[in-house]
């Protein structure tokens, strides 16, 4: 690979972009995780719900941090590294993401303070409505974020002035273009999966020591009931967002699935190994005439090759391939533990079995791997273009030095392992405490914030 | 159509000039109390003074989010220019801004390493202001532009100018903070939050000046804009107000009133604000390019003004009330197990 700046530039922003997209990951989930507890506090009055709502609070206010800084890099990386994707998009996705802006900065801004320090001040009604605006606040965000994010794959409803910019024509399909509303539920599924996999991963944690946590146990069935209703649904709801991407982006499909001829009945092939150079998927395990039913429901149907484009409009098939295939393993996986969880619980034996305790402490982290193997998927998919076959990526990228794109680079590598390291740790400290069911409303020591603001984007 | 662009262009430019002096007078001061951390007696004080915009900091730095994404919506030629021609200072920002923005969580996440996010607080809130200030220079200094694209090369942000205006703003960052605390807090630290007052009030003070003087020497337009006939008329006023800002600022101080210094402070920084306005209007790449040369298609104006009209009016709604809720001094035994 040769470091000229626009590498460097994707590399960099490839960083900053996955470092971020964890935290809204994290707290889209977790802020409406956050309001059915408080909902089931005050419809069943028990205790147990309003320990775990402290608990996860704690935890909530410490990656919304961390998402806002990495946030805020973000908004300022479009115009440092990608300028002339800046100047040409900005007309369009200028106003998409100040809407996001100002959307979370309403919602979230005003209630999340609220939320983390005004129990005793507000009243419980004003408390649990501010717990709810926080959690639509942060849907908001994804709701802005993904608009933009699918006009670059799917973009409609624009014309070109003499500029060369694009211009909204019809701002009804820049919003809701082709690819939004499936990579909007495929998105937000992935975020109340992933938090479902932490809490599960936490309470399974502290239920191997002390089986009799009444909050641990509460937490665990929670997000076993997550798991095993959700995780099927994200299965239908990504193979709807795949079929969407076969109408509109083949050539991504092509990559995913590793094909390189057009054909009909093409086999699905389960691993293997899709050469750029070589034009094929060498160590294939397939199986035959599944592909095509899968992308076309006709076992005869007929599937598009990668060959089907030059050289030089292929995305990279060996990276979408295996993070596609990352991805759905993982899928696969949390069904299964949704599936398990079944089993045990109609067996009245939930937290009895240490192995599958074990085995979801070890799935906490999953989501977040999915999540970025499913972002890395269909944004390599969209190579070699930013603004889907309008726009490409060599043409997108700011007039600057591979040394200053390069020393930027490493700057935000060792700033981000630092300190998102030191917050990570702060995070798993923070779950490594049992929940408690005297749980604090505000913890002693630490400084009372914003009952009126805070910031926006967690997106 | 063409004068509805007009207007609306006119419109975004205020609007974003506002949120950047929203963003220049609310952070102002909470990252000048990071810049004068070091200099505070012990771990007591320091818990007081963080504590004392602890609640607002992250509001506050929303704004510069805000001016950004504003920017992007509304001039996007501006943004794609002034972002490369910015590259390291504006780097250098958001990595000052990501280690203070996290001390204010984990600082009260650790007892044996606070130092650390001590130095992380401080250091990253002297960077950031010293990396805006040298961005402000820059752009007083002018960004060359040719085919839509920054023509300039990657250290021509790098002057003895810049480096004044660098320093210029982290000094009167500091006495934003100075005068806040002396507002919010009481005792032994007020004592010292005054001395820091007068030695960032007369820096400041000094430094204005000096910038003021090179100004319009670095562009004939700006010399034109402040001394031609009629023109003094108008502009004649913003010097004279300093004067009576800086009277305001030291009598406050001398006489040991409370809001008095912080309000004055704020009076300098608008005041200055009004000054470079004066200078850039209507320029917002100057000397490359107009608010109307770099404004979006009319359609994409509209249809952010939509949201923003209503939302920036109860943005602020909400930031008064914050401010209201916290009013008062800071609790000095608020931050003791």
């Amino acid at each position: 690979m040769e470091f000229d700046a626009l590498t460097l530039a994707r590399l960099q922003f490839a960083f900053t972009v996955s470092f971020h997209i964890v935290f809204p990951a994290f707290t889209i989930g977790l802020a409406s995780y956050l309001a059915v507890l408080e909902g089931l506090w005050l419809y069943t009055g028990r205790n147990v719900f309003l320990a775990l709502f402290n608990y996860w609070k704690k935890i909530f206010a410490v990656s919304f941090g961390m998402g806002v800084v990495s946030g805020l890099v973000m908004s300022y990386q479009f115009g440092t590294n990608w300028s002339v994707f800046s100047d040409k998009t900005g007309p369009i996705l200028g106003p998409l993401l100040g809407y996001e802006v100002l959307a979370a900065f309403f919602l979230e801004a005003g209630f999340l303070g609220v939320m983390l320090f005004g129990m005793e001040r507000v009243g419980r009604p004003l408390h649990f409505f501010a717990t709810l605006m926080v959690a639509f606040g942060t849907l908001t965000s994804a709701f802005w974020i993904l608009s933009a994010n699918s006009w670059m794959q799917t973009p409609t409803g624009y014309t070109m002035n003499a500029a060369g910019q694009f211009v909204a024509a019809d701002w009804w399909a820049v919003v809701f273009n082709p690819s939004f509303p499936y990579r909007l539920v495929h998105m937000v599924l992935a975020a109340y999966l992933t938090t479902a996999l932490v809490v599960g991963a936490v309470g399974a944690f502290h239920l191997l020591s002390d089986r009799a946590n009444e909050g641990a146990r509460v937490m665990f069935s929670m997000a076993m009931w997550m798991a095993a209703i959700v995780a099927p649904i994200q299965l239908v709801a990504g193979d709807l967002h795949g079929l969407n991407t076969l109408k509109h982006q083949p050539a991504k499909i092509a990559a995913m699935e590793g094909h390189w001829e057009t054909g009909a009945g093409q086999p699905l092939i389960l691993l293997g190994w899709p050469d750029m150079a070589a034009e094929t998927t060498r160590y294939k395990i397939e199986v035959p005439r599944l592909g095509s039913f899968i992308l076309t429901h006709d076992w005869n149907g007929t599937v598009k090759g990668l060959k089907d484009w030059p050289r030089n409009e292929r995305p990279n098939a060996t990276i979408v391939f295996w993070s596609f295939r990352i991805m759905v393993g993982l899928g696969t996986l949390m069904i299964l533990v949704g599936l398990w969880s079944l089993w045990l619980r109609f067996r009245g034996r939930l937290t009895e079995s240490p192995a599958l305790l074990r085995l979801t402490v070890l799935m906490g982290p999953s989501g977040f791997i999915a999540v970025l193997a499913g972002w890395i998927t269909t944004e390599v998919g969209r190579q070699p273009y930013t603004v889907y076959g309008l726009l490409r990526t060599a043409d997108s990228v700011s007039p600057i030095d591979a040394q200053a794109v390069g020393a930027s680079l490493v700057a935000f590598i060792v700033v981000y392992f630092l300190v998102f390291g030191a917050g990570t740790y702060y995070l798993l400290s923070l779950m490594h405490r049992p929940p408690d069911l005297s749980e604090p409303d505000i913890e002693k020591g630490v400084p009372t914030r914003a009952a009126g603001i805070t910031p926006a984007p967690a997106l | 159509m063409l004068d509805l662009l007009t207007d609306l262009a006119f419109i975004w430019a205020a609007l974003i000039a506002f949120a950047v002096l929203a963003y220049v007078l609310f952070d102002g001061f909470d990252l000048g109390i990071g810049i004068l951390f070091p200099f505070l007696a012990d771990d007591h004080d320091r818990d007081q003074a963080m504590n004392s915009v602890a609640p607002v900091w992250d509001g506050n730095e929303t704004w510069l989010i805000l001016g950004g994404g504003g920017l992007l919506a509304a001039f996007p030629l501006a943004y794609a220019v002034v972002m490369p021609a910015l590259y390291a200072p504006i780097t250098a920002m958001l990595l000052g801004l990501v280690f203070r923005g996290v001390a204010f969580e984990f600082r009260w996440r650790t007892q044996h390493r606070k130092y650390l996010w001590d130095w992380s607080f401080a250091l990253g809130s002297l960077v950031a202001a010293i990396a805006q200030g040298i961005a402000l220079g820059a752009l007083i200094q002018g960004i060359p532009v040719a085919n839509r694209a920054y023509a300039g090369g990657w250290w021509n942000w790098l002057t003895w100018f810049s480096l004044i205006t660098g320093l210029a703003l982290a000094i009167g960052y500091a006495l934003l903070g100075a005068t806040w605390l002396i507002l919010k807090t009481s005792g032994e630290l007020q004592e010292q939050a005054r001395r820091f007052a007068w030695i960032t009030g007369l820096g400041t003070l000094a430094l204005i000046g000096l910038v003021s003087l090179i100004t319009p020497f670095l562009d004939p337009i700006f010399m034109q804009r402040w001394f031609a006939w009629p023109a003094i008329l108008y502009t004649a006023p913003v010097p004279i107000f300093v004067a009576l800002a800086a009277l305001a600022l030291f009598w406050g101080l001398r006489r040991r009133r409370e809001a008095m210094p912080f309000l004055a402070a704020i009076a300098l920084f608008v005041l200055s604000y009004i000054g470079l306005g004066i200078s850039f209007y209507p320029y917002v790449v100057p000397p490359s390019l107009t608010i109307w040369d770099a404004a979006a298609p009319a359609s994409s104006l509209k249809f952010l003004l939509v949201g923003a009209l209503v939302l920036i009016p109860l943005i602020l709604g909400y930031t008064i009330l914050a401010y209201w809720v916290f009013r008062g001094k800071v609790d000095p035994k608020a931050s003791y197990h």
